[in-house]
């Protein structure tokens, strides 16, 4: 495809210099003047992390629980005394299952806990049964409800079992998995490291995603083809101001998280960092790439929005976990450089530097830029043939 | 690589775009332009000037034959030949936020001008340009004459070995265009430039040295103009129209006549005709009536003329206006007024963009509006069809006051817009179903004004193709037919014929004159002045004022001595702006 070395490599590297420089002053410019750019690359990030922050978090607090006493015997009391001291539920006694399942259609509480009229007899016997209703229409405080319940259960199974010394009989409890790095069980703690990842996808992917476009609408590129400018210059001018936006917004996050929802970084900064820069030039390389395929701002932003931001959101593992989806979008996830970005983000905030993780996708990551990279390349050369 | 005499040296250049109906953009073009001259590439609408252009800028590769620019083998080493030239495209690439120093420095860095010469370069431009006071405005504030000039100058940052430039002056003014010429005339002088440029204005041509003369992708003629000139020489003639008699009604029988007459324009109250060869003075008769007739020397407009349409002939394709006879001519004298303007005033902020102005347009007339580019032209259009709120002043259109009445004016008035309007990916009949719908036509009156504009603007052949893919003439065709498928009293053209080739043009006022003719009321602006000689009346205005209003004849003769419009234009503006005290011009369009 490079048909002449001299299209893009420049001989004379002051000449290089001074044209990418004066390239990446005026992208700097443009950058600064746009106020479409200012509002994506500043007021964007600031927006998602008070929204992502304080007003959506998958956390429950105070759920109302209807809670059916059929067995009035004081194991059975000590049983659902474990749920009144959470701030998780808000336990409301009953003593009719029918009671409770008026509750329940009436969308008073969230779920019925029962404790059925034999139960005392059965733990006797070592099985004891608690039933556990779950409004099933929100999937997500569903899930949490489950997972609270089954932890109260859990800690009085221990506790039970700590002072009896015999086996568990409660009915199989677990905890899930994603509580184990997220001590204060807060969502918050969990979204924000995903909130980087969007933020970096936003200012890499969807603001370069018009950039170039841009110069072909308004015909600037075809002035800038005929003078000395190799591709190579305008795409490293595109590249520089935008990185130097998304490391501000990452930045603005890092403060955030620390400042304000009091994120602990369990890994060392300078990983996180590093992982941060590689992903933004993916992002920006994928963005610059489809600029330069799509040659239509309208278009590149459409194109953007479904293969970086929405695949990013949605697929990366960010919302939901990666374990329990299909083989198929395991596998479509697995390309995605956000999937990489998050699981090294998530480490660096809640788990602390795995070394071996790091390595691998790292060196993912770079593979990724470089491939992209030149795809943006081979798609921005002095040419008006297509 | 060879050192040649020759700026460009092509041979059998044949260039096809992928996907693109009909024949190859450039169909085996052989030239070869020596150093250090000025070079015109004249012909119509997709004849592939562009592309020639951007073949020798090395921006496209031929399929097939060698080009070679500089000497150099473009093909093989594009970045080679754009060290050393300079181009500017039709539609620059100016950074519209960026300032006029920015834009002059990033150009100048670009290509590689030191600092102590760039000093001296921009001031040269600068003050060439005139625009040495707005260096720290953004380039998008500026009016169209002065983006195009600021172009010129950011392409002209150092001295180029050859300078490209595309279709430099659409859209621009008289008075931006004589500048913009000053300035490239004024380079060739003094450096030697070798400058090729593609025009639609013969008059640019005409300053050439030599001109390329271009059509379907091939080299009609080359030459000198002078030499171009011959085709039509002994052919040329000046009819001036008997007592009474308009001179536009003259030239639409002559034009009308297509086997004895090639081409005819009104021009200074008499029409300029060239004859077909083999005509006799006893075939025009007929035609004449009577009106006295003087042969004229040829200009290279004639010439060029006379090869596309001896071309045309040849090839059996012609864009022939079908008219019915246009004998039908209303007495415009008395009849109503249907446009009323009084100290019409528009202010954006601060900016007076139309300052107090009155005029009347009787029923049929054709009423042109004319003025350097930010004179308020466009200012004035949009308020008349009720577009944009005047600030004070009486405006009222076919007898409903527009402060009032805005929606049964604006069913009365039909609107063709600068730019293609349309939905290009409606069909031709769509788009006419569409717009009389929206204009709320009944079925039955719909269907029967779709199948007469379809016969009427000779689209039945195209009526089911996609209107973004028709080709320009069709396109312009489309626009009109659908800006009159509500059968409008008053017609509203904005700058209709910028960027079309002369051929197109004549085609495009004969359907004025005829529309005219049948009582339709035109309102239409232009940056052709030559045009203005189709017009009942005119209107000059520069920075928001009304600088003259009358005939033709009356506009000539107010500018003492003007031969034509264009300089009759060029006297009064220049004469306005001197007597103004601040000699501030009107630069926000």
């Amino acid at each position: 495809m490079m048909q002449t070395q001299s299209t893009w490599l420049p001989r004379n590297l002051s000449h290089f210099w001074r044209r990418l420089r004066a390239l990446t002053i005026k992208e700097f410019r443009q950058l600064i003047r746009d106020k479409s750019n200012l509002a994506i690359g500043i007021f964007l990030p600031i927006a998602l992390i008070l929204l992502f922050g304080y007003g959506l978090s998958l956390d429950i607090r105070n759920a109302p629980v209807a809670i059916v006493l059929e067995d009035g015997a004081p194991m059975a009391r000590d049983v659902v005394a474990g749920l009144r001291g959470s701030d998780y539920i808000a336990p409301r006694y009953v003593t009719t299952m029918a009671e409770a399942e008026a509750l329940m259609r009436g969308r008073q509480v969230d779920g019925i806990v029962r404790i059925p009229s034999d139960f005392s007899r059965q733990l006797a016997q070592g099985r004891g049964t608690v039933q556990l209703v779950v409004h099933g229409t929100d999937a997500a405080t569903a899930a949490s409800l489950r997972g609270y319940v089954s932890a109260a259960i859990d800690g009085w199974n221990k506790r039970r079992a700590d002072s009896a010394g015999r086996v568990s009989a409660a009915p199989g409890v677990e905890l899930v998995d994603r509580l184990w790095f997220n001590s204060a069980n807060s969502s918050t703690w969990y979204l924000v490291p995903g909130l980087i990842v969007l933020i970096m996808t936003l200012v890499g992917g969807f603001l370069t995603s018009m950039v170039i476009a841009r110069e072909w609408e308004r015909g600037t590129m075809e002035a800038l083809f005929v003078t000395p400018v190799r591709s190579l210059e305008i795409l490293l001018a595109k590249i520089i101001p935008y990185f130097a936006v998304g490391m501000g917004g990452l930045t603005l996050c890092l403060v955030a998280a620390r400042g304000l929802f009091h994120v602990p970084l369990h890994g060392s900064l300078w990983v996180l960092m590093v992982s941060s820069m590689l992903y933004l030039m993916v992002a920006l390389s994928l963005g610059l790439l489809i600029s330069a395929a799509a040659r239509n701002q309208f278009l590149a932003s459409q194109v953007a929005v479904i293969i970086t931001f929405l695949p990013a959101l949605m697929l990366s593992g960010f919302l939901f976990d990666l374990h329990n989806v299909p083989t198929g979008i395991q596998k479509v996830a697995s390309i995605l450089p956000a999937t990489y970005y998050v699981e090294l983000a998530r480490m660096s905030f809640l788990a602390g530097d795995n070394l071996n993780l790091i390595v691998r996708d790292w060196t993912i990551l770079v593979v990724q830029f470089a491939v992209l990279i030149t795809g943006a390349r081979l798609r921005t050369k002095k040419t008006l043939d297509r | 690589m060879t050192t040649t005499a020759l700026t460009v040296d092509a041979k059998d250049v044949v260039k096809r775009f992928k996907g693109a109906v009909g024949g190859p953009a450039l169909n085996g073009i052989t030239l070869s332009i020596p150093k250090g001259q000025l070079t015109a590439l004249v012909g119509p609408d997709g004849a592939g000037k562009t592309t020639l252009i951007r073949l020798i800028a090395g921006l496209m590769k031929p399929d097939s034959g060698s080009l070679y620019t500089l000497g150099i083998d473009v093909a093989a080493k594009p970045q080679e030949v754009q060290d050393l030239i300079s181009y500017m495209p039709q539609r620059f690439g100016l950074y519209e936020d960026l300032s006029v120093m920015e834009n002059l420095n990033l150009y100048a860095d670009l290509h590689g001008v030191p600092m102590d010469e760039r000093r001296e370069r921009f001031d040269r431009m600068l003050s060439m340009t005139d625009m040495a006071a707005f260096t720290n405005r953004l380039a998008g504030n500026l009016s169209g004459g002065m983006k195009q000039k600021l172009g010129l100058a950011c392409t002209l940052v150092r001295s180029p070995r050859l300078l490209l430039l595309d279709e430099p002056t659409v859209g621009v003014d008289p008075l931006s265009r004589r500048e913009l010429w000053r300035i490239v005339q004024q380079l060739v002088e003094e450096e030697g430039l070798p400058v090729i440029v593609s025009t639609a204005y013969m008059d640019e041509a005409e300053r050439c040295k030599h001109v390329i003369v271009m059509t379907e992708g091939q080299v009609l003629a080359q030459g000198t103009p002078d030499e171009l000139c011959r085709p039509a020489k002994g052919r040329c003639f000046v009819a001036y129209p008997r007592e009474g008699e308009l001179a536009r009604t003259l030239q639409a029988r002559l034009i009308d006549d297509k086997r004895h007459v090639l081409d005819a324009v009104p021009e200074s109250g008499a029409v300029r005709f060239i004859q077909a060869g083999g005509t006799e003075p006893r075939d025009l008769e007929g035609i004449l009536l009577g009106a006295r007739c003087e042969a004229t020397p040829s200009r290279l407009e004639d010439g060029v003329m006379t090869l596309l349409r001896e071309r045309a002939t040849q090839d059996g394709h012609e864009d022939a206006v079908e008219t019915k006879s246009s004998s039908v001519q209303l007495d415009t004298k008395d009849s109503i007024e249907l446009i009323k303007v009084r100290d019409l005033v528009r202010q954006f902020g601060s900016f007076t963009a139309v300052a107090s102005t009155s005029f009347s347009v009787r029923r049929g007339e054709i009423f042109g509006l004319l003025g350097p580019n930010g004179a308020g032209k466009t200012t004035t259009f949009r308020m008349l069809c009720g577009l944009l709120p005047a600030t004070s002043g009486f405006l009222e259109v076919a007898g409903f006051n527009l402060r009032t009445a805005r929606a049964p004016a604006r069913a009365r008035i039909g609107y063709v817009s600068q730019k293609f309007a349309l939905y290009g990916n409606l069909s031709v009949t769509e788009n006419l179903t569409f717009f009389g719908g929206a204009y709320g036509l009944g079925r039955q009156e719909l269907n029967a004004q779709v199948e007469r504009a379809l016969d009427e603007f000779q689209l039945r052949e195209k009526k089911d193709e996609r209107s973004g893919e028709l080709p320009g003439g069709f396109k312009q065709r489309l626009a009109m037919a659908t800006a009159l498928i509500h059968r409008p009293e008053i017609l509203f053209l904005d700058e209709p014929t910028s960027g079309i080739d002369p051929l197109a043009r004549r085609a495009f006022w004969r359907r004025i004159t005829t529309l005219a003719a049948e009582g339709t009321t035109i309102i239409v602006t232009t940056h052709f002045m030559e045009e203005a000689e189709y017009c009942d009346r005119i209107v000059i205005q520069d920075a928001g004022r009304l600088l003259a209003i009358g005939t033709p004849h009356e506009v000539r003769s107010q500018a003492s001595g003007a031969a034509n419009m264009n300089e009759a234009f060029l006297e009064i503006i220049k004469k306005a702006r001197e007597s103004r005290p601040t000699g501030a011009t009107a630069v926000e369009a």
